[in-house]
């Protein structure tokens, strides 16, 4: 068997949990529905415009990338369900570690706009007080932080709190060590977290079939840990499974695995070209399949896809995009001796004294602008 | 005073630790009901429970990353890492990670924790049970390092580094584990020497001898053999590899004007390049000779029937410090 065919020789695995069908059909199930069951009218229009603003933040923030003011971008087009579902079902105490995909994640945490941009600008390796918004800075180490959300439950547990930590990590990252001790740990303490593997089908150019040959949902029961597929363009499937998990974490039940099976609509980051290692074909499949789109026709079959809904969200997602683009040009720079804050928390020697040898350095130019520009200035 | 050995002195540090703050916890394999393969966690988990002497899963890296989890969460983690050659698969954890979380998160999160390292050889191990693998970590920005080499310090030093708010690294000379000292337990923390301090040990005229951990008893044996030569060295025990108190070792340099300085690990890169490298920059013109270097070979660790080899005794430390003071010495007559 090569990783090209793994895929015919898959077992059936688990049912693919689906509360809303691509065309927009809301089916019922007998577990899940229990979970949205309080999900009002209201609160289905307010999941239709934080998915259409998220994708506007998502677009806007590639166009500053192709205007040159923004050195990368990782686009999460496609995951909006994926991404709104879980982070809108989490409670202010619960704690996220993500990968640097998880926009639409620190959205719903509440994150300034302009702290999403800082660290794809060039200035600064976090965007913001993990504290703020009990989001950890994006993780860009492949499934790093799903040891640091294992630890940070086993904290929680020691603490007796009933908050949950919540990792998010993709396909590509389940091969990795870390994410296989993640769930060892997680499963011996019985920790509560939440491991949220979004399924996007592509770790750059490597297709999920080349990590596993099963579904990635059955890979956590080897661990012991309670594991769902669920249709990551359904944002009331998505909101349904996370809320399960969150309160099998809160109630001492331990971990869950949670795989949403997605797909990433555009390229890895800003400078991936995919037209190099996937074919059209598949795009134009899951493009039928949008989460969006999918929510939309739902609204519409109830009636609720109105025009005025459809001004109100389409503003919102304008006003966003323009405060999010004002933040990002008019981001004062960094100052040359930044660079040497808070490598520690305590004084140290060797540190200081470089220090101090390049104020003295960048002193003797008379303007210290000078003295970084790129021509130099000798 | 008590009289304790090396391994008591850090259980004696690690108790005080647990007592002191209610957010210390230890992690590690073996830590409990064993007290850890050196028995240096020897009653913890009894008398502070399992949830605070915390015996993982057998995962370096996670046992270092579920502490970065930990620490976010507002803890102080203490780490075992058995063996000092078991510390790569967590090698990821603690540079991109436990390093440099501050730097990133731009000081909102603290990384107070505390790795604590048994290393060095001399034991008669099988691989991977005898090496010095500090230089990796002196050369990553974020981490403090430090290295002990007595009871005393063993006992102070490991308090200062888990109440420290940056990570460190804590090397153990795991074949001083028996020896014994004597240990001030209730002096206060305050008042004592700084982490990140040198010690002179030996006042000397004729060339200053540099070491840490296991090496500091060797350099003050070759002091003493020395002596009877008529030859006065300053032995200094380094204490902290990251970042080297520079100050005391260029104040011992310009009064003895010849440096000598020893370790276990590799020479090529190690601890006493950056040392010599260092001293010449800031002493060249108080240096009557070049920096000499008495180091373990660019190999990997031996077998241990010939680890006494690898390891500087007391005879090359001596060889080391005639070079240094022109004398007859091994290498006498070769050019460079």
């Amino acid at each position: 068997m090569t990783p090209e065919n793994a895929g015919e020789f898959t077992a059936a695995g688990q049912e693919l949990l689906q509360l809303i069908t691509p065309a927009g059909e809301r089916i019922s199930h007998p577990e899940f529905d229990f979970w949205v069951k309080d999900i009002t009218d209201e609160q289905l229009c307010s999941l239709f415009e934080d998915m259409t603003v998220i994708r506007r933040i998502d677009v806007e923030a590639t166009a500053l990338q192709r205007q040159g003011e923004l050195a990368l971008w990782p686009p999460l087009l496609g995951q909006e369900a994926a991404q709104i579902g879980s982070g809108r079902a989490m409670r202010a105490d619960d704690f996220v570690f993500s990968s640097y995909r998880e926009n639409g994640v620190a959205y719903c945490r509440g994150v300034d706009l302009t702290d999403l941009l800082r660290v794809w600008r060039g200035n600064a390796s976090g965007g913001w007080d993990p504290y703020s918004i009990n989001m950890a800075t994006p993780q860009i180490i492949i499934g790093a932080q799903t040891l640091h959300a294992t630890g940070y439950a086993m904290g929680i547990q020691n603490d007796g709190a009933d908050a949950v930590a919540v990792t998010y990590f993709g396909d590509g990252a389940t091969s990795e060590g870390d994410v296989n001790e993640a769930m060892v740990f997680a499963a011996s303490f019985q920790a509560p977290v939440l491991f949220f593997c979004t399924n996007n089908h592509w770790a750059i150019s490597e297709p999920v079939r080349l990590q596993s040959h099963i579904h990635l949902a059955e890979r956590a029961t080897g661990f012991g840990i309670p594991s769902l597929r669920v249709d990551g363009n359904d944002v009331l499937a998505v909101m349904a499974a996370t809320r399960l998990a969150l309160d099998r974490a809160r109630r001492g039940g331990g971990p869950t695995f949670i795989e949403a099976v997605t797909y990433r609509m555009g390229p890895h980051t800003t400078a991936d070209d995919p037209t190099r290692y996937r074919d059209a074909n598949e795009l134009e499949d899951w493009a039928a399949k949008d989460p969006i789109s999918r929510l939309a026709s739902l609204l519409d079959r109830k009636g609720l896809l109105t025009a005025e809904l459809q001004q109100q969200v389409q503003g919102k997602a304008d006003s966003v995009a323009a405060e999010m683009r004002r933040g990002c040009t008019t981001m004062p720079d960094p100052q040359p001796m930044d660079v040497f804050k808070h490598v520690y928390s305590t004084p140290n020697s060797w540190l200081e004294r470089q220090q101090d040898h390049y104020a003295r350095y960048l002193a003797s130019f008379g303007d210290p602008a000078g003295a970084v520009s790129e021509e130099g200035a000798r | 005073m008590t009289q304790l050995t090396f391994a008591r002195a850090i259980n004696a540090g690690l108790r005080k630790s647990l007592e002191n703050d209610s957010k210390v916890v230890l992690l590690g394999e073996d830590i409990g009901a064993l007290g850890g393969v050196f028995r240096v966690t020897d009653g913890l988990q009894k008398d502070f429970g399992t949830h605070r002497v915390v015996d993982t899963p057998l995962a370096e890296s996670a046992i270092v990353g579920t502490a970065v989890g930990l620490a976010y969460r507002g803890y102080r983690p203490v780490l075992e890492i058995q063996f000092d050659g078991f510390i790569y698969p967590a090698f990821d954890q603690i540079v991109s990670q436990v390093a440099k979380l501050h730097y990133r998160t731009r000081g909102a999160v603290k990384m107070p924790i505390t790795i604590r390292v048994p290393f060095g050889g001399g034991i008669g191990s099988p691989e991977h049970h005898s090496e010095s693998p500090e230089a990796y970590f002196t050369h990553t920005s974020g981490l403090r390092v430090v290295a002990v080499s007595n009871p005393q310090d063993a006992y102070t030093v490991i308090q200062q580094a888990i109440s420290c708010d940056d990570p460190v690294l804590y090397f153990e000379p795991k074949r001083r584990y028996h020896d014994k000292g004597e240990v001030e337990e209730t002096a206060a923390l305050a008042s004592a020497l700084p982490m990140d301090k040198a010690r002179v040990l030996t006042q000397g005229t004729d060339a200053t001898l540099v070491a840490y951990g296991p090496l500091v008893k060797t350099a003050l044996d070759a002091a003493t053999a020395a002596a009877d030569e008529g030859i006065s060295l300053e032995v200094i025990d380094l204490r902290s590899l990251a970042p080297v108190d520079y100050d005391a070792v260029v104040a011992s340099v310009r009064k003895t004007g010849r440096l000598v300085v020893t370790h276990e690990a590799g020479q090529s890169g190690g601890l006493g390049a950056e040392v010599a490298a260092s001293i010449t920059e800031r002493c060249f013109y108080h240096l009557e000779a070049a920096p000499v270097r008495v180091t373990g070979f660019d190999i990997p660790y031996p077998y241990s029937k010939l680890e006494m080899h690898h390891l500087p005794g007391l005879d090359r430390i001596l060889d080391g410090v005639d070079r240094a003071l022109g004398r007859p010495n091994s290498l006498s007559g070769l050019e460079g």
